[in-house]
Formats: structure tokens, C-alpha cells, sequence
């Protein structure tokens, strides 16, 4: 188990460092997905040897004591992010190559993405504060670059705020750090919820503020969420599908991490709060844009709302129902991305003016985008239904109705937006006029198209598979609310 | 730790703050190298348990605690190599505007600037209507 849970973090480290090696192509491209495979392959062994009976998988690289390695835990939150990320990866990879655009063949573009994948991997399996933050660095670091990559005027303009937020928030992050080690002497996942536990109340609730903020401003809740919908829109649409999928994400991880293990529902009301505003901003901010990858831009803020009401919420079944909202939401997002860059290659534009008609000129092409979309406003058959029936059946039964209200108006208010987007760009006339036999879409853009559309068959499959995939989630939410299940696995090791 | 360590951190800290209120990239640049040194200082001032210095030959336990300034070396390099994007990303921005002013966000200007000219539009013609109906009155 030990070597296998380092791989996700070396196989694409090494490819990274190849890649830079090799600046072919063709040559780059097999070496990204043998590294990414081998992630991949390792990231399924550590989920099903987690998943079988409810161990946590620790590993201390080089063997040293607990107190002095660096150490590598995987429970099942941590696992199942980690399998979802690098098969998004993946996904997203051959949609990359498919696209055919010039920042693919830019030769920095394989090694970064592939440090991007190393340092997601390294985030959802770090054992310490400090590892955690060296791993945002190199996450945030290649992000950097990924969104700067044309260097056009657009991408410079808004690389800046969100490098410049970012810088601050890594700042944050590490002051937070150390003065948890200050405080506490140690900066390990595993000795930290006892000795913070021991700390006087103000002490306390000083490092939890500190580090919530640090997290919240990378996964862009209320109110620090105002660098999100200026940056992502000007990446590339295959990098953002990965940023709006994945990088947000690990920001949510970090607030799962710190509500449940390290100070264990310390601020759950300020969260519930931050929630509601979350959802709310972000669905408004939604319905006032008129291009649709503003729109995309401003749901991330909005779900993630849902999944910090989870957390505020904190009991067993709302863990659970929080998990099982990230499991359905990281492929929902991603796959609207993507089919948000398959009209952008396809008509240059995604401005509702300049863009219609697309469901006449294919049908297959309008349920592609029909799927998440309506499973992102949470309709009955996908699986958004499934997360949000979960999530409002944990809120009824803590009494929040405040919380429950507005979810609910405000997965209508999704709903609305998609219906926008529909409206925008898949009925009316066909603008911009095409030649009779260019109408289809899909022949155009095999591998985007199918790279889309098993990504699209995942989302269905967390909907058919809901049972086994929800007990998975009571597994990992069980983990969660017990602390010293965590704690004593990483110690017995 | 020394109530002048604590002062100078304070001090970075502010000076930090106030740099990256500009609207300057360079000076924001600077404001972050200023920030991350007084973070810094803040762990070694902090968190260092004195002691004599490992590893060399004849030193007694108790020994200093070396995992502080192995926290601050990694995190001089991250800043370090932040640093450089951050001037390259300034640089850029000087190449293609002739200055290195962040601006507002595009789309919200374009919102912003509708709304006050719809405003000015209102109000004109409002104006328009007070003058018609003061002709032959006082000026309006």
C-alpha cells in the first residue's frame, strides 16, 4: 500500500519532468497519458482497498517515525476525490487534444498540466498542514500559468487578480500554518485535533478563522468569491473545465478537513450563513450575465454553497449528503465546460446574440448539454436531484428551514439560468449561418464530442449507481464525524 | 522572542498590507515580497524552541528546533519563484499597455457604463421636458 499511495503525486511529477525533456509533440502527449494512467490505476487500487472494509490507508514515505515522515492518508473522502479528479484529468487531457488549439501545442502545456495533476493528488492525500500547503502551491502555481498560457491581452488582465488573490491567500494559508505550530508544536493532521482541542477558546477560534478564510477565498464562498467570475471565463475552455471542476474543489476540501477534523463544529453557524449567501450571489450573479461561460462561472459559486450547507450542517447524514454532492458536481461542471467548448470551437463565439440554433443543426450535440444541465438545477432522473433530495433531507431534519427555502428557490433559480442558456444558444434561427454541409456538429469534433460524452456517461452512472455510491458516502461522512477513527489509523500504522 | 521581532513584524505586515492596496503591479509585487517576509519572520520568531545548534560535533541536547526553519526555507522558495511569474506577468502587462495599472474587471465596466448612460439618458430627457414646458418662463 505505501508505494501505491505516492504514485499519484510521483507518475505525474516525473512525466512532468519528462515532458519538459521532450518537446515533441506526439511524444508528449503518450508520455502525459502513461503518467496520468498510472495515477489513474492507483487511484482505483486505493479506492477499492479503502472502500472494503473501512480502513484508512496511511503511508510514511521513507519509512521514518509517525512524528518526523511525511505522511500520506487516504480515508474515503479523500480517496474518492482523488480517483474523480485524475479520471477528470484524464477526460479533460483528450478533450485538450482534441480541441486542437494552439495552447495544446504550446510545449510548457503538457508539463504543467501534468504538475497540476500531481499537486490535486498531493492536496487530497497530504497528512500535515504544511504538506497541504506546499501542495496548493504547486497546484496554484501550475494554474498560474495554465490561465496566462496565450499571453493575450484578456488572459494577462485577469491573470493578475487571480495570481495577486491567490499569492494573498497562500500567504494567509501559511501564516495560519505557522501559528498552528506555534501554538501547538506540530503540524500533523493526526496529533493536531487533541492538542486544539486543549487550546483556550480565543487561540482556538483565531486558527479556525484564519484557516477558513484561507480556504474560502480558493473555493470562492461569500464573501470572498469576486476573483472567480473575472478569471476563469478568459482560460482556455478545457483548462476550465479542470479549474471549475477540480481547483475550487480542494479549496471545499480544506474547509471539510478543518470543520470535522480540526476543530470539529467550531463555526457552523457562521458557515450556515456563508452558505445561504453563497448560493444566493452566485445564482443571481448568474441570471444578470448573457454569455454562457459567465454564467458557468457564477454556478460554481452557487454550488458551492450547497456543499458548505452540508458541512455547516455537520451531522452524519449531511456529511454524507456532501460527499455525494461533490462525487455528483465535480463531472456536472466539468462536462458543461466542456460542451461550453465545443460551441466556442465550433461558432468562435458563446455570446447569446451571436450564437443560435444549435439543437437544429444537431439533436444528439443539445442533449449533450441538456443532461448536466439539468441535473446541475437538480431534476428528478440525473443525478443533481439525487445530491440536492439528500442534502434538504439532512436540512429537515436539524429543523434548518431557513437553509432548505433557499435551496430550494435557488435551484429554480438554476434552472432558470439554464433554460437562458438553452434558449440563447440551442433555439432560434442557426446563427452564424453555416454551409448545408457543415450543420452536424459532431463530425467535426470526434474526440471532443466523445471525450464529453463519457464524462456525461459518468454523470449518468452516479444516478443509476446511487445506492452502492451513497452507502460509500455514509462510509466516508462515518469517517468523517469520528475524528480518532482518522487519527488512531495514521498512529496504528 | 523579542518585543522588537514582534514590532518588525507588525511592520511588514502593515507595509505589506498598505503595497497591495496599490494600483501598481510592481508595487503589488513588492507588497507581496514584504508580506511574505514578515509571515516569515512571524514562524521563526514564534515557533523556534532555542536550544544549541544540531548536528555539530560536541553540542549538548537541548537542541534548536530545526523544523521552523525548514517550514521558512520552502516557503522563501515558493515565494521566491511567485516573485518571478508575478514580475513576468508585470512585465507583460507593460509590453502590450504601456503601464502596469490593474484594472476593474472588463465585463463590469461595460455593466457599469450602460447604467450610467441609460442614468444620463433619463435624466436628459426629463431636462428636455422641463424646458419645453418652461419656454416662455424662467430659464429652467
Amino acid at each position: 500500500m505505501n508505494a501505491v499511495l505516492a504514485l499519484p503525486i510521483i507518475a505525474p511529477l516525473v512525466g512532468a519532468a519528462l515532458t519538459i525533456m521532450f518537446r515533441h509533440s506526439i511524444l508528449q502527449r503518450i508520455i502525459s497519458f502513461t503518467a496520468l494512467s498510472i495515477s489513474l490505476i492507483s487511484a482505483i487500487i486505493i479506492t477499492v482497498d479503502v472502500s472494503r472494509d473501512t480502513d484508512i490507508a496511511v503511508s510514511r514515505l521513507g519509512g521514518w517515525p509517525a512524528n518526523i515522515a511525511i505522511t500520506l492518508v487516504a480515508d474515503r473522502l479523500a480517496a474518492m476525490l482523488l480517483l474523480i479528479s485524475v479520471s477528470l484529468l484524464v477526460i479533460v487531457l483528450c478533450f485538450a487534444i482534441g480541441q486542437g488549439a494552439r495552447d495544446e501545442h504550446s510545449p510548457i502545456y503538457h508539463p504543467v498540466y501534468l504538475v497540476l495533476a500531481a499537486g490535486i493528488s498531493q492536496a487530497f492525500l497530504a497528512g500535515d498542514l504544511f504538506n497541504l500547503f506546499v501542495a496548493f502551491e504547486l497546484m496554484l502555481m501550475a494554474s498560474y500559468v495554465l490561465l496566462t498560457l496565450d499571453g493575450t491581452d484578456k488572459q494577462i488582465k485577469s491573470g493578475v487578480t487571480y495570481v495577486v488573490l491567490n499569492v494573498l491567500k497562500s500567504l494567509l494559508l501559511l501564516t495560519a500554518v505557522g501559528l498552528i505550530f506555534a501554538a501547538t508544536g506540530t503540524v500533523s493532521m493526526s496529533e493536531l485535533p487533541e492538542l486544539l482541542a486543549a487550546l483556550p477558546v480565543g487561540v482556538r477560534t483565531g486558527l479556525n478563522l484564519l484557516l477558513l478564510v484561507a480556504f474560502g477565498i480558493k473555493a470562492a464562498v461569500f464573501p470572498l468569491y469576486f476573483w472567480l467570475p473575472d478569471s476563469y471565463p478568459s482560460a482556455p475552455s478545457s483548462v476550465t473545465a479542470v479549474f471549475a471542476g477540480l481547483l475550487t474543489k480542494v479549496g471545499v476540501y480544506g474547509i471539510i478537513r478543518t470543520e470535522t477534523l480540526l476543530f470539529p463544529g467550531n463555526q457552523a453557524n457562521l458557515l450556515l450563513w456563508v452558505a445561504a449567501f453563497t448560493m444566493v450571489v452566485g445564482v443571481i450573479g448568474a441570471l444578470a450575465q448573457s454569455q454562457m461561460k459567465r454564467i458557468l462561472s457564477f454556478h460554481i459559486i452557487s454550488q458551492i454553497g450547497y456543499i458548505v450547507m452540508g458541512v455547516a450542517l455537520g451531522t452524519k447524514a449531511a456529511l454524507a449528503a456532501t460527499v455525494f454532492y461533490l462525487m455528483h458536481h465535480i463531472p456536472v461542471k466539468a462536462s458543461l465546460f466542456l460542451v461550453e467548448g465545443i460551441v466556442e470551437r465550433e461558432t468562435g463565439e458563446t455570446e447569446f446574440d451571436k450564437v443560435g440554433g444549435l439543437a437544429r443543426r444537431s439533436g444528439f450535440f443539445a442533449l449533450l448539454f441538456m443532461i448536466p444541465a439539468l441535473s446541475l438545477a437538480g431534476i428528478p432522473p440525473f443525478s443533481g436531484f439525487l445530491a440536492k433530495y439528500s442534502l434538504l433531507r439532512a436540512g429537515f431534519d436539524g429543523d434548518q428551514w431557513l437553509i432548505i427555502g433557499i435551496a430550494i428557490a435557488v435551484s429554480l433559480l438554476t434552472l432558470i439560468s439554464m433554460t437562458k442558456i438553452w434558449i440563447g444558444l440551442f433555439w432560434g434561427e442557426i446563427m452564424p449561418p453555416v454551409p448545408a454541409e457543415r450543420v452536424g456538429i459532431l463530425r467535426h469534433h470526434q474526440l471532443m464530442t466523445l471525450s464529453s460524452a463519457v464524462l456525461i456517461a459518468g454523470t449518468l452512472g452516479v444516478a443509476f449507481m446511487a445506492n452502492p455510491l451513497y452507502e460509500f458516502c455514509v462510509g466516508a461522512a462515518e469517517q468523517l464525524i469520528n475524528p480518532m477513527m482518522y487519527v488512531k489509523a495514521v498512529r496504528g500504522s | 522572542m523579542s518585543f522588537l521581532l514582534v514590532v518588525l513584524i507588525g511592520v511588514l505586515f502593515a507595509a505589506g498590507t498598505y503595497l497591495l492596496l496599490q494600483r501598481s503591479l510592481t508595487q503589488i509585487v513588492l507588497g507581496i515580497g514584504v508580506l511574505a517576509n514578515g509571515v516569515n519572520m512571524l514562524i521563526l520568531a514564534t515557533s523556534a524552541r532555542q536550544g544549541t545548534p544540531p548536528i555539530v560535533e560536541g553540542n549538548e541536547p537541548p537542541f534548536t528546533d530545526p523544523v521552523p526553519q525548514a517550514l521558512v526555507l520552502t516557503a522563501i522558495v515558493i515565494g521566491f519563484a511567485l516573485t518571478a511569474f508575478l514580475t513576468a506577468l508585470a512585465w507583460r502587462l507593460w509590453t502590450i499597455e504601456g503601464h502596469d495599472l490593474v484594472e476593474d474587471d472588463i465585463e463590469d465596466r461595460m455593466v457599469a457604463r450602460r447604467l450610467i448612460s441609460d442614468h444620463h439618458r433619463d435624466v436628459r430627457d426629463r431636462e428636455d421636458v422641463d424646458i419645453d414646458s418652461s419656454e416662455d418662463g424662467s430659464p429652467a
